[in-house]
């Protein structure tokens, strides 16, 4: 058997929690092909270059053979090119920022105090908590909810179908494990729950209009009309996993590094205005998505001294490109005040996280909130145990002892 | 003490005594201030500008200012850090003595540096006739104080505006007068809108885009009288086809003019189109030598470009302004080999009738166009200007998103016509002539302009040796 090339090492699950070292070989050569004839983008400049070059597709059904698994997001924006992308972006968009909703996320932010405060009362009397299941999951989980219109309830419902699907998810050498083999079998009756559950719930709100983005997006009488049957469920699914999944691996991330780092610790505690830049540095040190899966060049590309041939599948490397040491000095160590963090977390061009304000705003709080009130965090074990997707990198849980929560 | 250790001594002492003199007071002016603190000078720093505002931000002012939704005092720059300047607001400088190292400033007082920096943008172009220009109702629009008069004068709702000049100001007026369901009417001496930045192919497109929105567009005239009433205000313009508008708000479009006289006798390379330096903001003398001491940024400089053949290029762009000054200020003080050039690929933005119009590199350097995204039917597409075979310049409507890409394929010299897109593709995809207007009435003059090499207004004496 060949020996593992550095791209294989980093997907293996045993290096979930740090995939770093292998990263940092894999970008010795920046567009690296791999034994299947994908090719591994993962040195900033040529991340950011792909991002913008017009010969890239981001349709896996545009691949000469799509032998992908089964997409389910098909047809979902992230997966589909200009023009119908640009279409059907603004017509979630403009239920969600400017022009025409320009105040909706900031109008979220009482709510968001509200429910930080409300998990952090929880953990009153309590020596150790889980910050993951505790704190990191339910913010995000509940406001996408409501940003959404998807009621509380349903959280457990979405959240074990989301999990065993993503758990299914393997591009690495352990993909064809027996014991892989069997996580991904039950990755299309997940698919097919929570896709049911959202044509349910959307089919619900065309009969009656209610809060949220997902009866506006039913419900739309917009310059551009609704979004087509066929794609409105993948659309919705996205919104409603993208729009919370990152935003709980980010507070996890953030949280462990400002524990791995002491000072990072203090310098935040006594200097709350850092958060600000601070987070953009915890999302570039530990990116929420960690790769891209889905593009692809429809024509040869030729860049950093090769040529990625037409039909080639393409691998973005987000968080390889933000520990770029050409593009960020010293790029391991958290600098919260690093001078132009021009991170790609939300990654860049036409497929930019459109819901960055709102993960940032979250973010913001429960970090803001947690540094405030929480009192001397210890992590009880580092690394902490890593969940299995490759993609949305985040521990499961992060067991932390504390001295109690302050008023 | 070695050599290397006796400069850094220089640098040092330079950076805690010299007196450092910025004459402008607006974004070139303040991030010039700013940079030279960040970069550890903190001798006595004096920003002087004519306005008596603290630096304030202009793109607004035509935008979301004329429509009212901003106050005109409420643009002020964010400040990015402390400066500790002396402020000398409300002052204009008339004078630059480069033998005795003083700017002298129209109440006469003398200021002295050992540094100083040429920040004073550019003016408006007032209507040529003094008396038609006096009357009440006629207006121009560049600063702050411009902006509330005229954003005023909208509010109250006039029966007709007539703006002169469809560049890329007197365009967003004119979307702005619809937005409020003004009658407006634009009167253009050449083919068509943003014909001077853009050219005549993407004119049309503009042109469309007016028309749509109800702009009585009239190209191809011009104005040859306003005239007023009995009580001296605007009431009607007579154009040169004989035809006539009743108006009583009249906007004069006519692009900017330099503010350099005040240089006139300093020996410097400034004329016309600017003051000459070198890439990293060194103001050039008469002869075309370096200077040590003045430096220049913003709207008023024009420096050699070297992606458009080491032409001067004069940009009066927002990131000009910003990252011209810090480079300029940087430069005033640090030493060779510690200098920074200045190599920005210039690029704006306008947004009007609903679209966002971005361009990164230098249209009119291109003399042919294709369309290389979208639909120009929709309004959302992407061409790019190309000339000898490489791509010198891209513009995109509503597809502001892709200029990182051309962006890129400019500075590496990529080839024109560009590959094409993997996906939405125009439907014509064949180059065409960029049909840009030969340089001549003012309104057809871009905003980015390669001005050649020579300094209108050359003083020194060539005497070729015998």
């Amino acid at each position: 058997m060949a020996e593992e090339t550095p791209w294989q090492q980093s997907l293996r699950y045993a290096n979930r929690a740090n995939p770093y070292p292998f990263y940092e070989e894999l970008r010795k050569t920046p567009v690296a092909r791999q034994p299947d004839g994908s090719y591994v983008v993962s040195t900033y400049r040529e991340v950011v270059q792909l991002l913008h070059d017009l010969r890239v597709t981001s349709d896996p059904r545009k691949r000469p053979e799509p032998d992908q698994p089964d997409n389910p997001l098909e047809g979902s924006i992230i997966t589909v090119d200009p023009p119908q992308h640009d279409v059907d972006r603004r017509r979630m968009t403009r239920h969600f920022g400017p022009p025409e909703c320009p105040h909706m996320v900031a109008d979220f932010e009482p709510e968001i105090r509200r429910l930080t405060a409300e998990l952090l009362d929880q953990m009153e009397g309590k020596t150790r908590i889980d910050l993951v299941d505790e704190f990191a999951f339910p913010l995000p989980a509940t406001m996408i909810c409501k940003v959404l219109g998807v009621p509380l309830e349903a959280i457990p419902l979405f959240h074990d179908w989301i999990e065993t699907a993503l758990d299914g998810i393997d591009f690495g050498p352990e993909a064809n494990d027996p014991e892989q083999q069997r996580r991904a079998q039950r990755v299309p009756d997940a698919v097919t729950g929570i896709r049911q559950f959202l044509a349910d719930l959307l089919h619900q709100y065309a009969e009656q209009p209610g809060p949220g983005m997902y009866s506006a997006m039913v419900n739309d009488d917009g310059p551009e009309g609704r979004l087509p049957q066929d794609v409105i469920i993948s659309d919705a699914l996205l919104l409603l996993f993208a729009g919370h999944e990152t935003s709980v691996n980010l507070i996890a991330h953030s949280v462990l590094t400002m524990l791995r780092h002491p000072h990072v610790h203090e310098q935040l505690r006594h200097q709350p205005e850092l958060l600000v830049p601070g987070i953009e540095e915890f999302l570039r040190l530990e990116s929420s998505v960690q790769i891209w899966h889905t593009r692809a060049a429809l024509e040869d590309i030729d860049i950093a001294g090769t040529t990625i041939p037409k039909g080639a599948p393409l691998f973005i490397a987000y968080g390889s490109a933000n520990r770029d040491p050409e593009r960020f000095e010293n790029p391991d160590e958290p600098h919260i005040e690093r001078p132009d963090n021009q991170h790609v977390g939300f990654s860049q061009g036409i497929h930019y996280c459109f819901g960055a304000p709102l993960a940032r705003l979250e973010v913001q709080i429960a970090l803001g909130e947690f540094l405030r009130r929480v009192e001397n965090p210890r992590l009880v074990e580092d690394p902490p145990p890593y969940r299995r997707n490759q993609i949305f990198r985040g521990p499961r849980h992060v067991l932390l002892d504390i001295d109690g929560i302050r008023d | 003490m070695t050599v290397p250790a006796m400069v850094a001594e220089v640098v040092r002492k330079f950076r805690a005594n010299a007196r450092i003199v910025i004459v402008g007071a607006s974004l070139a002016g303040l991030r010039a201030a700013e940079t030279l603190r960040e970069e550890g000078f903190s001798g006595p720093l004096t920003i002087i500008g004519d306005e008596p505002h603290e630096p304030y931000d202009r793109p607004p002012l035509s935008k979301q200012v004329l429509k009212g939704w901003v106050p005109a005092d409420h643009t002020k720059l964010p400040r990015l850090r402390e400066v500790d300047a002396q402020w000398r607001l409300g002052v204009a400088a008339t004078g630059l003595d480069r033998a005795t190292k003083q700017v002298r400033l129209e109440d006469g007082e003398q200021v002295p540096y050992d540094r100083v920096l040429i920040a004073t943008g550019t003016r408006a172009r007032q209507w040529p006739n003094p008396a038609e220009a006096a009357l009440e109702g006629v207006y121009t629009l560049r600063s702050r104080d411009d902006a509330a008069r005229l954003q005023q004068a909208l509010a109250a709702r006039p029966s007709r505006v007539l703006i002169i000049g469809a560049g890329f100001i007197g365009s967003e007026m004119a979307s702005v007068c619809r937005e409020l369901d003004l009658p407006v009417t634009v009167a253009e001496r050449g083919s068509a809108p943003l014909v001077g930045a853009l050219g005549g192919v993407i004119g049309e497109i503009a042109a469309e885009m007016q028309r749509d929105h109800g702009v009585d567009l009239r190209c191809g005239v011009g104005v040859s009288s306003l005239e007023g009433d009995a009580d001296g205000h605007v009431r009607r313009a007579r154009f040169s086809d004989g035809t006539t508008v009743e108006a009583d708000v009249v906007v004069a479009s006519l692009g900017s003019i330099r503010n350099v006289e005040w240089l006139e006798g300093s020996g410097l390379a400034s004329g016309f189109w600017g003051v000459g330096c070198d890439a990293g903001g060194r103001a050039f003398d008469i002869n075309g030598v370096v200077t040590d001491s003045v430096y220049v940024a913003g709207d008023v400089a024009r420096a050699p470009h070297v992606l458009y053949e080491y032409q001067f290029l004069a940009m009066e762009h927002w990131d000009n302004a910003v990252l011209g000054a810090q480079a300029a200020a940087h430069n005033m003080v640090n030493l060779e080999p510690h200098y920074r050039p200045h190599l920005l690929l210039p690029g704006f933005w306008s947004g009007q009738f609903g679209v966002n119009i971005k361009s990164v590199g230098v249209p009119s350097f291109g003399d042919e166009i294709v369309f290389t995204q979208g639909s120009v039917e929709e309004r959302r597409f992407a061409a790019a200007y190309g000339r000898r075979g490489r791509i010198v310049a891209a513009v995109t409507f509503n597809h502001g998103k892709w200029l990182e890409y051309y962006g890129q394929l400019i500075e590496e010299s990529g080839p024109f016509p560009p590959p094409p897109p993997g996906w939405d593709r125009p439907d014509d995809t064949k180059p065409i002539p960029a049909q840009f207007p030969e340089l001549g009435v003012p309104t057809a003059i871009p905003e980015v302009v390669l001005t050649g090499h020579d300094p209108s207004e050359r003083k020194a004496v060539f005497r070729p040796r015998r």
